[in-house]
Formats: structure tokens, C-alpha cells, sequence
């Protein structure tokens, strides 16, 4: 099975004349990149999630207006190619005369914000709970797994409401609720890739080298779990700003003069007859940033599987 | 005089199964009593058919699991591991090399990280001193230098089960407990991971448990022969012995399903057939 591909990143890191070349982290970065960049819809979508970060990042240097600021006289302008359309508005305004692409550029930030937090408090949670109800079994998995039953039998926005009901409202609250909404998905699914791995052969091999439950855990298990949990990862982040932006719809998320995608999404649908640049930028920002995080989820996945390189 | 490397004592073995909601739970007595004794540098080897106790007697062997009763003696120094988990120091006496080569890699490990685990674990040594040594058993088990870097995944079936072999070694294991480690490869290759285990064994003066089923293989690399039935040693003693004399029915039934391929044998079936 030896490989004749020249940029084989084995060939890289290999050894020559019997001495050991050490692994630098650089190239396991090149062997990572190598393995990504085969799949051209995830390079794309990183490309398209790296500008939507740099444009969060630059907000206040790129956006052509400020995004709470009210432009009297131009109230529900059309954007710049249509009749009526205004080049210092070149995505039109909302229904108080506010411009759409200052707020979209603005609200990158807090979706953005919004999506990693959610996303890693669930994922880090999530991931220790379901590695400990996976590997000790027993009773710590039969209470763990009741608790998250419970969680999961309610409807997910439901239980998000109450939990910011008893919070209070605003986006941090919001975003705790979520996270706690979502993490029994990641403890299921940890917990079922710990059962069926902690079985396999080498778990034992390492075990009988010595190794402890910690090292059992995290070094030898854990690893080869990432694979569903990336995926997971990547596609609950757009539930995380969709859930975000549900609860700022109810008044219980971002508070109106906030530009976040999903409350400017819920304050505009009045319009969407009427001026439908104020429903459908938002909603395609949404859209693209939720295609560009799912296609470089599948990619990242490609590339820390091994089972799936070609070698 | 020979030391003794592995010594049971009346090992025996329960599963409960069951004790669900209806019925009661049932227990399976998987090892009935085996008593068993390993010389430095010999190979016991275990026969017996599917789910009759081999791999949960090498699972005891190997301090992975605990027996029910009985004691597990490893040079000389009887193990608790029920009690107390058992000590490093222990723990690298026994290693063992499994059956299936495509499930006893971690996937995820490259081969050097694979023989420098029980290393890292273990011993306080230099990283470049682990290299070599991880390197030098690369060697030894008929690797390349340039399979250090690569995954299991990019090796074929006997490939894997030398790095098994390997990392087993890597601690310097008194007693080697193999379960069935060629079963799963074509017989070309059995031979040639065959005859490293009996270089292996030479030069480390290595004690082996050897399961298995297939008796040609028995043959060829055991001292001692052991066979198991239902969780009960029915047959044991030196290789020629139980191979010339057997004295238990399922042992004779064994030998007499052993297909011959040698030309008089094939010649007397033509014979029996044409008459």
C-alpha cells in the first residue's frame, strides 16, 4: 500500500538513512492542509467563513454608516439597483431609515459571537459528560442519561424560553439557554462513539501497557470520536444562531436596536411584501454563513479522519 | 534450572447474564478450574473450540480482567487485581498480541506514537532514546525505518500484526500472551510472523501463551500443549504427548478433524473413495 503520489505529506515528515526527522508541527499542519484542500467545497467554504470573520473583526471600518443611526427621509429605500436606490445605501434601508449593510456587517459580530460560544460550552460539556456516562457505565450513565432524556423530551425553543424566562432576558442569558438546550445531542453522541470504541482491541492494548482511565480516556478514546462531533459541532452552530435569533423574535434574546441577522429577520417581517431587501438580507446572510460553517465541517471531518485519507 | 514465568492456580471464572426484569439472572461458569504452569522461555499452547474459555483465560492471564476464584501467579508473585489495581511493575510483565490486527491498532496513532506509548506511560526516557528504541523494534519485527511515521491503516493485515508484536516488546514482557495472532492472516504470512515469534522468543527468552485452533500451528511452535472444553483443561501435557497419546474424546475427535494434505494420506482417501 505504498504510496507514489510525490506530495504524499508521509514522504515529508519519513525518514531517511535510519534517523528520525522529528514531526514538527508544521508538518502536521502541511499533512492537515493536504488532506483538506482535497475537498474544494470545504477549502470554498472556509474561504467565505474566513471573510465573514474578517469582516466581523473590521465592522467599524468597513461598515458605511452606523448601524443604529436613523436616516430620516430615507425610510424602506430600495438598494442601489433598483429604482429609487441610493448609493450611500447600497442594500436600502429598514422601516426607520436605518442602512441594511451597516447593520448586516455589524451583525456578523454577534452572530458570529453568538455561534462559538453556544457551540463550545455545549461541545465541552457535552463531550466531558458523555465520555464519563460512556466509560464507567453503570449507574453514573443510567442517572446522566435520564437527566438528558428529560432535557430532550421538552420542545428545545420551549425549554430555551423558560430557562431565559427564569434568567432574564438579553443575549448572554439566551446564549446560556441554548447551550444547555443543545448539549444532550453531543452527550448522546459521545457517549455512544466512547461504547463502541471502548471495546475495540487497541483500548485494551493500551490498557494493558499501563495506561490509566485519564489517558484511557482522552488519548486513546476521545480521538477517535471527534468525527460525528465535528460534524455536529459545525451544523449546531447555525441552530445556535437560528435558536438565537428565535428567542430575539420572542423578546427574549438580542434586544431590538442590537443588529443581530435573526432579530433584524424578526422586526422586518411586516415588510416582507412591501420591501423585501429587509427580510432577505438577513436571511441570506444566515444562509450563506450556515453553508460556508456545514461545507468546511464536512471537510475538517475528511481531514482528522484517517480512516477516510487515501493513502 | 528453569524458573516458572506463569503459574494458575484453580482459576475459575463466572458471567452472570441476565437478572432482567422477568427471569432470573443465569450464571456461566466459563473457566471451571485451571491449573496451569509456564517455564522461562517455553510456549504453552492453549487449543480448544470457539467459547470454550481460551480468550477469557488469556484475558485473566493478562490482568485485564479479574478471575472469580483461584490464584494467578506471575513469577511467583501471586496477583490481586480484584482488590487493588494492579502495579506497573506488574503490569509490564504480561503483554499481549490479539487476533484481530485491524482492531488492535488505534487508528489515530501513528507507529511510532504506538511503540513509544507503553514507554511514555511507563519509563521516564528522553524522547531520542525512545525513538530508538521504538526504532530498533521496528526493525526487528521486519519493518522499515520509513513506516514510523505512517498509520495502521496503510498496512496490510501482516504488517499490523508484527507492530502488535511490537508494541507488545516494547516493554521487555517476561510472558507474551498470544491470542490466536495468526488466525486472521492467509498462511504465507502465518509463517513468516511465526518464525519471528520464534526468533523473538530466542532472543528476548520470551515465555509464551499461544491460543489458538489450529493444531498445524501448534505443532510447530508449542513446547506444551493444553486442551480446553467447556471451560475445563480435559488434555494437558508436552507437545509430543498429547499429540501421539490423547486421552480425552473431544481431543481425539480434534485431531481426527485436522485435514492431512500429506500425499499418502490424499492417496488413501482416493483409495477409500474409488472403493
Amino acid at each position: 500500500m505504498t504510496s507514489t503520489n510525490t506530495k504524499d505529506p508521509n514522504a515529508a515528515v519519513g525518514l531517511e538513512g535510519g534517523t528520525v526527522i522529528a514531526v514538527t508541527r508544521r508538518a502536521r499542519l502541511a499533512e492537515f492542509w493536504y488532506y483538506f484542500s482535497q475537498n474544494r467545497g470545504a477549502v470554498i467554504g472556509l474561504y467565505v467563513f474566513l471573510a465573514i470573520v474578517a469582516i466581523a473583526l473590521l465592522a467599524p471600518l468597513i461598515a458605511p454608516h452606523s448601524p443604529s443611526l436613523q436616516n430620516r427621509g430615507f425610510f424602506l429605500l430600495p438598494p442601489v439597483w433598483q429604482e429609487g436606490g441610493n448609493w450611500s445605501f447600497l442594500l436600502g434601508t429598514d422601516a426607520v431609515g436605518r442602512d441594511v449593510l451597516s447593520r448586516l456587517i455589524y451583525g456578523a459580530r454577534f452572530s458570529l459571537f453568538i455561534g462559538v460560544v453556544v457551540v463550545s460550552v455545549a461541545v465541552s460539556v457535552g463531550i466531558l459528560v458523555g465520555l464519563i456516562a460512556g466509560y464507567f457505565r453503570g449507574a453514573v450513565d443510567t442517572v446522566i442519561m435520564r437527566v438528558m432524556d428529560i432535557i430532550l423530551a421538552f420542545p428545545s425553543l420551549l425549554l430555551a424560553l423558560v430557562l431565559v424566562a427564569i434568567l432574564g432576558p438579553g443575549l448572554v442569558n439566551a446564549m446560556i439557554a441554548i447551550a444547555l438546550v443543545q448539549q444532550p445531542h453531543y452527550v448522546r453522541l459521545t457517549r455512544a462513539a466512547v461504547m463502541s470504541e471502548k471495546g475495540r482491541d487497541y483500548v485494551t492494548a493500551a490498557r494493558v501497557a499501563g495506561a490509566g482511565n485519564i489517558r484511557l480516556m482522552f488519548k486513546t478514546i476521545l480521538p477517535n470520536c471527534t468525527a460525528p462531533l465535528i460534524v455536529q459541532a459545525a451544523l449546531s452552530f447555525s441552530t445556535a444562531i437560528l435558536d438565537a435569533a428565535a428567542l430575539g423574535f420572542l423578546g427574549m434574546g438580542a434586544q431590538p436596536p442590537t443588529p443581530e441577522w435573526g432579530t433584524m429577520l424578526a422586526e422586518a417581517r411586516e415588510f416582507i411584501l412591501r420591501a423585501w431587501w429587509v427580510v432577505t438580507f438577513p436571511g441570506l446572510a444566515i444562509l450563506i454563513t450556515v453553508l460556508a460553517i456545514n461545507l468546511m465541517g464536512d471537510g475538517l471531518r475528511d481531514a482528522l479522519d484517517p480512516k477516510l485519507k487515501r493513502s | 534450572m528453569s524458573e516458572i514465568v506463569l503459574e494458575t492456580r484453580g482459576i475459575t471464572r463466572d458471567y452472570h447474564i441476565g437478572g432482567g426484569f422477568f427471569g432470573k439472572g443465569r450464571t456461566i461458569n466459563a473457566l471451571k478450574g485451571i491449573d496451569l504452569k509456564v517455564e522461562k522461555g517455553k510456549t504453552l499452547a492453549i487449543v480448544g473450540e470457539s467459547g470454550c474459555g481460551k480468550s477469557t483465560l488469556a484475558r485473566i492471564m493478562t490482568m485485564i480482567d479479574a478471575p472469580t476464584s483461584g490464584e494467578l501467579l506471575i513469577d511467583g508473585k501471586p496477583v490481586e487485581i480484584g482488590s487493588k489495581g494492579v502495579d506497573s511493575e506488574m503490569r509490564r510483565k504480561v503483554q499481549i498480541v490479539f487476533q484481530n490486527p485491524y482492531g488492535s491498532l488505534n487508528p489515530r496513532q501513528k507507529i511510532g506514537d504506538v511503540l513509544m506509548e507503553p514507554l511514555i506511560i511507563n519509563e521516564k526516557v528522553p524522547v531520542k532514546e525512545r525513538r530508538e528504541r521504538a526504532m530498533e523494534m521496528l526493525l526487528k519485527v521486519g519493518l522499515q525505518a520509513e513506516h514510523f511515521n505512517r498509520y495502521p491503516h496503510m498496512f496490510s493485515g501482516g504488517q499490523r500484526q508484527r507492530i502488535a508484536i511490537a508494541r507488545a516488546l516494547m516493554l521487555r514482557p517476561r510472558l507474551l500472551v498470544l491470542d490466536e495472532p495468526v488466525s486472521a492472516l492467509d498462511l504465507s504470512v502465518q509463517a513468516q510472523v511465526l518464525n519471528i515469534l520464534a526468533d523473538l522468543q530466542e532472543e528476548f527468552s520470551l515465555t509464551y501463551v499461544f491460543i489458538s485452533h489450529d493444531l498445524s500451528v501448534v505443532r510447530y511452535i508449542a513446547d506444551e500443549v493444553m486442551v480446553m472444553y467447556f471451560g475445563e483443561a480435559v488434555e494437558y501435557g508436552t507437545r509430543d504427548a498429547v499429540f501421539s497419546d490423547p486421552q480425552h474424546n473431544y481431543t481425539r475427535t480434534l485431531f481426527a478433524a485436522t485435514p492431512r494434505a500429506d500425499v499418502d494420506s490424499i492417496r488413501k482417501r482416493l483409495a477409500d473413495k474409488a472403493a
